[in-house]
């Protein structure tokens, strides 16, 4: 178990090496110039020059990426040229609220996902697996922002029930901190849900049909014990699936958290493209990227608890 | 084979729901009762504007937060909707230029004024200011405010306090446009500062001299501004209790705000929103202010537009009344570089309207017509600050042009590489053989207004002179800008500059902004001024 620890830990490191190459080179091959937000539009090219001097954009690029990664090493994320504020500040408190968001979504989408799933996947071919493979569908299919924007003309601007956008309305209160949650929450939470439906439903409707099942239910065992050999197996791949999704929803959100100017990553990462605001965006979309390639981590070391096959292969 | 669904599960997937509905019948209803008073403002920046005194994000910045809770030595008049914006004391009560040495200014401030922390606001706090963004060794030089406010003041060199209530500043060379520069210059407390320690800590208590006063700052979130009730003019007494600064950068999310009452104000509603919001009856407010979208022509040899011919037949060409009915009427059509209303638009003698006849024959005078057109490329962004509709506006002026003889090929760039282009000027590599770019501009002084463009002195990346306009005659009108202390004779030289620039065609004149704002039926008392800037001391809610 330890050394496929070690393994899995080890594998992550060029993964992570490469993400943070890749994400500088993006950043720095989009067009436009970071500086244009700090400096007024008639600024002269001395003081463009000067300023980019002070942020070290005059380097060569190698030596950008070296000495923004030996900061990265040590936990130095940079600060924003937009704000001046430290990004790894930025990022956590943006990512305070992304997670709370994904937590929310990634609730909603394992509940309803995995319960569809096996009703779905036990009434394979009756019309509740088609009632819940159509709404598994829709969540697929439909764009986020859109179901995001539709939410928001039912419940806000019409029914006037939720708020339409914000994390708050200057009244601290978990109250009201849901109260903005559940409309961003809901269409974030579709395309996961969907996902899980379809992966969970192949999944139970699959393993139903396999000798073992039959033989539990013809040594006479009840639909409960026979459900729980049935989860078991189902478990592991769709930990798979999930860790996935939920992958997905932190990184995935940027519409999302735009439509609903929900202020967590997403936001954070549309305006720092918006404003060419390099460090931050270099910061953010690793940190993303980190995340990610954690989550899979931990399903990878979840994943041999179910089925322990996969810490001796 | 088939499986019946479990009880358990079946009554697992009712419970959820039902728990999801009750979740947000409960969270729901009611919705958040609002103070009498607050006024929410949705704006378009995609962070709260910094509290520091020269602040970021723009002109919206400046608007919301800058000349709201702190205050220049100058202001501007944004009493009115009717006459365009001028100079008006502020925390000066009067400046004058010594006769003897025109690089020497004397600024009078006005007497018992208090920042918000209560201290004084003297000559030390002028100059502490001045020294916050000009003096790199100063102990609260601060660079985030440099960056912002220094590149307005480009001729300051000097600043001293005469006595507690005299300033003295000196310029590099005699500069008349002083008080328009000296108007961006806002006051931060020089106390408050000391207490805080740092910039950032200053963040947490900021303190002014403005109408409002801020009660908390949370970057990306929200800012919350109340009302000063110590503000020195009380012809200026806030009405509101309290102001609430909401960054909203998504056009849609605004007016879904607005509609679902979560704020009162949501600034630039998208055009094709604003009949569904009075039908809703929300109100649009909108008023010309200082503000061009034009294409700016390159003068190098070789471009087309280096002859007047076709650049006067390109702004007889444009259709400009079809184009603000494309835009639902949010526009105002352009006649020159600033709003017919403008005091600077003097009397020119060429007339930009819609005529085709007109500029047909000017183009065949320059040997075009629509069988052999002239080829242009055109400098075009998809979005951007200040931009309105470009791809939209961009069009139908293809199409007009077409109709004379003028083809156009569009390099469409994203707005920061526009910009980065317009910096490097038309004739760096990155213009890429285009000879127009479409940047709209601020006008607020006549430095912005009008003098930067055709400056020859000014040619980029030197300065912002893309299109490499020279012009001995031009140059010679600038310096008597510069150098016409006596109001009357500076606004005569301003006005002779802009009838240079529509006699000669120098840009496609092609539209103003309107600025508009959609509020809610409770908001009262707003007076859309002719500018960038407004004054929220009016509005109240009902």
């Amino acid at each position: 178990m330890i050394a496929y620890l070690l393994k899995r830990l080890a594998a992550a490191v060029p993964v992570a090496l490469a993400v943070s190459l890749i994400c500088f080179l993006l950043v720095q091959l989009a067009p436009g110039d970071p500086l244009s937000v700090v400096l007024p539009s008639d600024a002269t090219q001395e003081q463009i020059d000067a300023t980019k001097a002070r942020y070290g954009l005059d380097r060569p690029l190698v030596v950008q990426y070296a000495l923004w990664l030996g900061n990265v090493l040590q936990g130095d994320l940079g600060t924003s040229i937009a704000t001046g504020r430290p990004v790894g500040a930025e990022i956590a408190n943006a990512l305070g609220y992304s997670l709370s968001l994904a937590a929310l979504a990634a609730g909603m989408a394992v509940v309803l996902g995995v319960g569809l799933g096996m009703v779905a996947g036990y009434s394979a071919g009756g019309w509740l697996d088609k009632l819940a493979s159509a709404i598994a569908i829709s969540g697929v299919s439909v764009p986020h922002y859109w179901l995001g924007i539709v939410l928001v003309v039912v419940f806000s601007a019409e029914l006037n029930w939720l708020p339409a956008m914000g994390a708050a309305s200057g009244d601290p209160g978990l109250t009201d901190r849901l109260r903005h949650m559940i409309l961003p929450a809901i269409a974030l939470a579709a395309m996961p849900m969907g996902i899980i439906t379809r992966s969970v439903r192949a999944l139970v409707a699959e393993t139903l049909g396999r000798e073992f099942v039959s033989a539990l239910v013809a040594r006479g065992l009840g639909q409960g014990a026979v459900f729980v050999h049935v989860a078991k197996n189902v478990a592991p791949t769709a930990l798979a699936v999930l860790g996935v999704q939920i992958g997905y929803l932190m990184a995935g959100s940027i519409l999302v958290e735009t439509v609903f100017a929900w202020p967590g990553t997403g936001s954070l990462l549309n305006q720092a493209i918006l404003q060419r605001d390099l460090p931050l965006l270099q910061g953010t979309i690793l940190v993303l990227a980190m995340i990610f390639v954690g989550l899979n981590l931990i399903v990878d070391i979840v994943q041999p608890l179910f089925d322990p096959r996969i810490s001796r292969t | 084979m088939k499986h019946s669904t479990p009880t358990a599960l079946r009554r697992y997937s009712g419970a959820v729901s039902a728990s999801l509905c009750a979740a947000v019948l409960a969270l729901g209803l009611g919705g958040a009762a609002q103070a009498q008073g607050t006024l929410r403002i949705a704006m378009t920046a995609g962070d709260v504007p910094l509290p520091n005194g020269q602040t970021d994000q723009g002109a919206e910045g400046m608007r919301f937060m800058g000349y709201q809770v702190f205050e220049a030595l100058i202001a501007y008049d944004l009493s009115s909707a009717d006459k365009p914006v001028t100079l008006i004391p502020g925390l000066a009560t009067e400046w004058a230029v010594n006769p003897d040495d025109p690089t020497k200014w004397t600024f009078k401030l006005r007497e018992g004024v208090k920042f918000h922390d209560g201290s004084d606001f003297d000559a030390e706090a002028v100059v502490w200011n001045f020294a916050k963004i000009l003096r790199p060794e100063a102990a609260q030089f601060d660079e985030k405010q440099a960056a912002q406010g220094k590149g307005r003041v480009p001729t300051v060199v000097d600043f001293r306090a005469v006595d507690p209530l005299t300033v003295e500043i000196t310029t590099s060379m005699p500069d008349a446009l002083l008080p328009f520069n000296v108007a961006w210059i806002v006051m931060s407390s020089p106390a408050a500062f000391a207490t805080a320690g740092s910039w950032d800590a200053f963040l947490a208590a900021p303190s002014g001299t403005g109408p409002f006063k801020v009660q908390s700052y949370t970057p990306r979130e929200r800012a919350i501004l109340v009302r000063n009730d110590a503000y020195w003019n009380p012809v200026r007494m806030p009405k509101l209790d309290a102001v609430e600064l909401i960054p909203v950068p998504d056009a849609s999310a605004r007016v879904a705000a607005l509609r679902a009452g979560q704020v009162d104000w949501a600034e630039a509603p998208p055009p094709d929103a604003m009949d569904s919001l009075t039908g809703a009856g929300f109100e649009i407010v909108s008023n010309v202010y200082p503000h061009v979208w034009p294409w700016h022509f390159s003068m190098l040899e070789g471009s087309p537009w280096a002859d007047i011919r076709v650049r006067k037949a390109a702004n007889l060409a444009i259709d400009r009344a079809g184009m603000k009915q494309l835009l639902g009427g949010m526009m105002v059509e352009a006649e020159g570089m600033v709003p017919p209303t403008s005091d600077w638009f003097g009397t020119p003698e060429f007339k930009v309207t819609y005529d085709p006849a007109a500029a047909a024959a000017l183009m065949a005078e320059a040997g075009y017509s629509k069988e052999n057109p002239v080829t242009v490329k055109a400098i075009i962004s998809t979005s951007g600050s200040g931009q309105m509709q470009p791809l939209l506006m961009n069009e139908l002026i293809q199409q007009n042009l077409a109709e004379i003889g003028i083809k156009v090929e569009f390099d469409v760039r994203d707005w920061n590489a526009l910009l980065a282009n317009w910096r490097a000027g038309a004739a760096d590599p990155t213009t890429d053989g285009a000879t127009s770019t479409n940047s709209s501009y601020f006008s607020q002084d006549p430095f912005t207004a009008l003098i930067r463009h055709v400056d020859s002195r000014l040619i980029a990346p030197k300065g912002t002179n893309w299109g490499q306009y020279m012009s001995p005659e031009v140059d010679a009108i600038i310096d008597r800008i510069r150098s016409s202390f006596d109001p009357a004779a500076q606004l005569t030289a301003i006005q002779e500059l802009h009838e240079h620039y529509v006699d000669n065609a120098l840009f496609l004149f092609v539209a103003h902004d309107v600025a508009p704002r959609a509020l809610a039926p409770s908001v009262k008392g707003f007076v859309p001024p002719q500018n960038w800037f407004i004054d929220l001391t009016t509005v109240s809610i009902e």
